[in-house]
């Protein structure tokens, strides 16, 4: 029967190699789904990953989805590594659209003689929103030891019950027709575009220097250096002295920070205003895109990619195939599964042992060291 | 009065939600198991019943379809977690995520469906009694059942000898390995207890307690049921009494917006929410006190020695 043994080391080559495994065995089961729902399996995969990069009119809309996976999942790369878990990223991007969105509202009296500086404020409340909301985590965290998975995930809640309050009390649009939705933000105060008449922004720079930025902090930094070893070894980080309560606050307000950046983005950019459509599931999905991208900046740009491809061709099977939109959460939640199923092949691998031999069976080659050593 | 019969009737429905999924997800944890895919669970179970009741008009076979699609679920993370030891938060987190995204693609069509008339129980001659009859007598069935199984848990872990085996699994692995008891399938066996339960908690809140189905209706229950172990200590009776005190919470918004008192309807929606956060940090604090009641593999993965 098949027995799973430990590697000596972990494999650089499969941890290489099971995002794509992960994402084979995925389309793979894409494939029965669609025979079993009657649908032409080709005509799906092409919806998925062909579409989406047909022309400049899609991939500006691909880069418009992978800005805000690949902000947000910087950060929790950053979180993920040093082993704190944040997984309320979402809350704090409700939270950057919020604070973004009332800078932007502010311009309004101004009127148009307002500058395209604006802007700049604009992201930072942003980020500062997104912050401030995961800095609650990482107070109660670090005062009062409360589980930081669960204390971000309730916030989430709470952030969209308070972006529930805003838009249908004290921001609503008053002529908006009572609909529940602020005004429709200046023309200046918009995150300003790449190209005309395409939906990419100034954000996908920004998101390319947030890699570049991310990798240097994580692999040239002693600040990197330490929050790692913490997530990796936390007796080792104890013994050398770094600080746990320092990289509990590093990753939650570097994380916070990233998913309130995407938050302004998006509530400045491609929506215009806010409504209580603005969760839009990006906080989640960027935990699997932090994952599938092996927790690497470099890697998580792709993850982020084909995140976005599983947006749009969600979006797409519903037009063009008459499927539900929420075919691309069942993709994304099934991606996750098997690369944490993949993931063992790292650390383990796979060895075919005859059931019937007895257990006595003294253990081959490379195992007899290790076992003299422990006697030893 | 009335009214505060109906909320007391209220509460119990509410907190029996809440108890059935924190007593599936304490076995799990009893054995060192953290589910965090209780939410995604509840979400499958919770349309795998609604659908099952609506096809059959039985609410029993809906119970059952809703436990089945638990345990099924928990069966796929329990083969990962304890045979792969991939880790345990990262696969509840796929298992959340996978279920708010595949409960939604198959309830579609069942947005609209509304299921027969529901039937109305009560005890004889107990439910009419003034104040308490409303208040604790005209209840569904599983509500008696959550509190019958609260029992029968604490009785399991603390006076039977399976239960013994079972925290010892929680508490040492190594040590009950050593024994030569069969701890993988122990854990297997609690994972999957745990995800019955908890299907049975998403099946009840869309066939009993809402009753109609909605995309992401669990609605955080999950993840409030996942703070209520550490709430509880690891303790069922106080699971139980967690679980009212929060139904409590929550139904309060709907006693207090009936009661023509000017809050927020969003400030009301928030307190389930906020109160979970407050309570986790007022048990947290003292950090001794967790971490002598808690099973102390919980979270570390098992890989018995080859």
């Amino acid at each position: 029967m098949l027995k799973l043994e430990p590697r000596p080391a972990p494999s650089r080559v499969m941890s290489i190699a099971s995002p794509l495994l992960a994402l084979a065995i995925t389309v793979l089961i894409g494939v029965v789904l669609f025979l079993l729902l009657g649908k032409d399996p080709l005509r799906g995969l092409q919806v998925f990953f062909v579409e989406p990069l047909k022309s400049a009119q899609a991939l500006s809309e691909l880069a418009v989805k992978a800005v805000p996976l690949l902000l947000i999942a910087l950060g929790l790369a950053v979180c993920f590594r040093s082993n704190v878990w944040n997984i309320g990223a979402e809350g704090q991007f409700v939270l950057g659209a919020i604070a973004a969105g009332g800078v932007a509202m502010l311009a309004e009296p101004a009127g148009s003689g307002i500058g395209r500086w604006i802007v700049v404020p604009i992201l930072l409340a942003g980020v500062l929103g997104g912050m401030a909301w995961a800095a609650i985590v990482a107070l109660l965290r670090d005062r009062f030891n409360a589980n930081e998975i669960l204390v971000s995930l309730m916030l989430v809640y709470v952030a969209d019950q308070v972006l529930g309050y805003l838009v249908y009390g004290p921001w609503k649009d008053p002529d908006g027709y009572n609909f529940p939705q602020t005004i429709t933000f200046l023309a200046s105060t918009k995150i300003p575009r790449l190209f005309d008449g395409l939906r990419v922004n100034i954000g996908l720079p920004i998101a390319l220097l947030a890699v570049a930025g991310f990798w240097a902090f994580l692999f040239r930094t002693y600040a990197g250096f330490q929050l790692q070893v913490g997530g990796l070894a936390p007796a080792a980080a104890r013994y050398a002295g770094f600080s746990s309560r320092r990289a509990l606050w590093t990753a939650l307000l570097l994380s916070g920070g990233m998913a309130g950046l995407a938050g302004g983005l998006e509530a400045a950019g491609p929506l215009g205003q806010l409504t209580p459509h603005v969760p839009a599931g990006y906080g989640f999905a960027a935990i699997i895109v932090a994952f599938v991208g092996r927790l690497h900046p470099v890697g998580i740009v792709f993850s982020a990619i084909l995140m976005s491809m599983f947006y749009i061709g969600g979006e797409l099977a519903q037009s063009r195939l008459g499927l539900p939109k929420s075919l691309t959460g069942v993709f994304q939640g099934l991606l996750l599964f098997t690369l944490l199923a993949c993931d063992t092949l790292i650390h383990y691998r796979l060895r075919w042992k005859p059931a019937h031999v007895p257990a006595e069976a003294p253990p081959a080659g490379t195992d007899q060291p290790a076992a003299a050593e422990g006697q030893a | 009065m009335d009214a505060i019969a109906l909320l007391i009737a209220a509460t119990l429905s509410s907190g029996t939600v809440l108890a059935l999924a924190a007593l599936g997800l304490l076995i799990n944890e009893r054995a060192g198991i953290v589910n965090l895919g209780a939410e995604g669970m509840m979400l499958i179970a919770a349309i795998a019943g609604f659908a099952t009741a609506v096809h059959t008009g039985s609410d029993w076979l809906a119970f059952a379809a809703g436990a089945g699609a638990g345990a099924l679920l928990a069966a796929t993370f329990g083969v990962l977690v304890i045979w792969l030891n991939t880790n345990q938060y990262a696969t509840g987190l796929a298992l959340s995520l996978f279920g708010s995204g595949f409960s939604a693609f198959v309830g579609i069509n069942y947005v609209q469906a509304k299921l027969s008339e529901r039937p109305h129980f009560q005890l004889p001659w107990l439910a009419d009694i003034p104040l308490l009859g409303p208040a604790l007598f005209r209840q569904h069935p599983m509500v008696y059942a959550a509190i019958a199984l609260t029992a029968g848990l604490a009785w399991f872990l603390y006076r039977s000898r399976a239960g013994l085996v079972l925290r010892a699994v929680g508490e040492s692995p190594e040590s009950a390995h050593a024994l030569g008891y069969p701890v993988r399938r122990i854990r297997l066996a609690a994972v999957l207890a745990g995800g019955a339960l908890c299907g049975l908690s998403g099946a009840y809140i869309s066939v009993v307690y809402t009753p109609l189905w909605v995309e992401g209706m669990i609605a955080g229950k999950g993840w409030i049921a996942l703070a209520l172990t550490t709430f509880a200590t690891w303790r069922p009776a106080r699971v139980l009494l967690g679980a009212y005190l929060f139904g409590g919470v929550t139904m309060l918004q709907f006693y207090l917006q009936g009661e023509g008192v000017q809050v927020s309807a969003q400030l009301l929606t928030m307190l389930p929410y906020l109160s979970t956060i407050v309570v986790l940090v007022l048990i947290s604090r003292n950090a001794g006190w967790i971490r002598v009641n808690m099973p102390a593999s919980l979270g570390k993965p098992f890989f018995p020695g080859s």
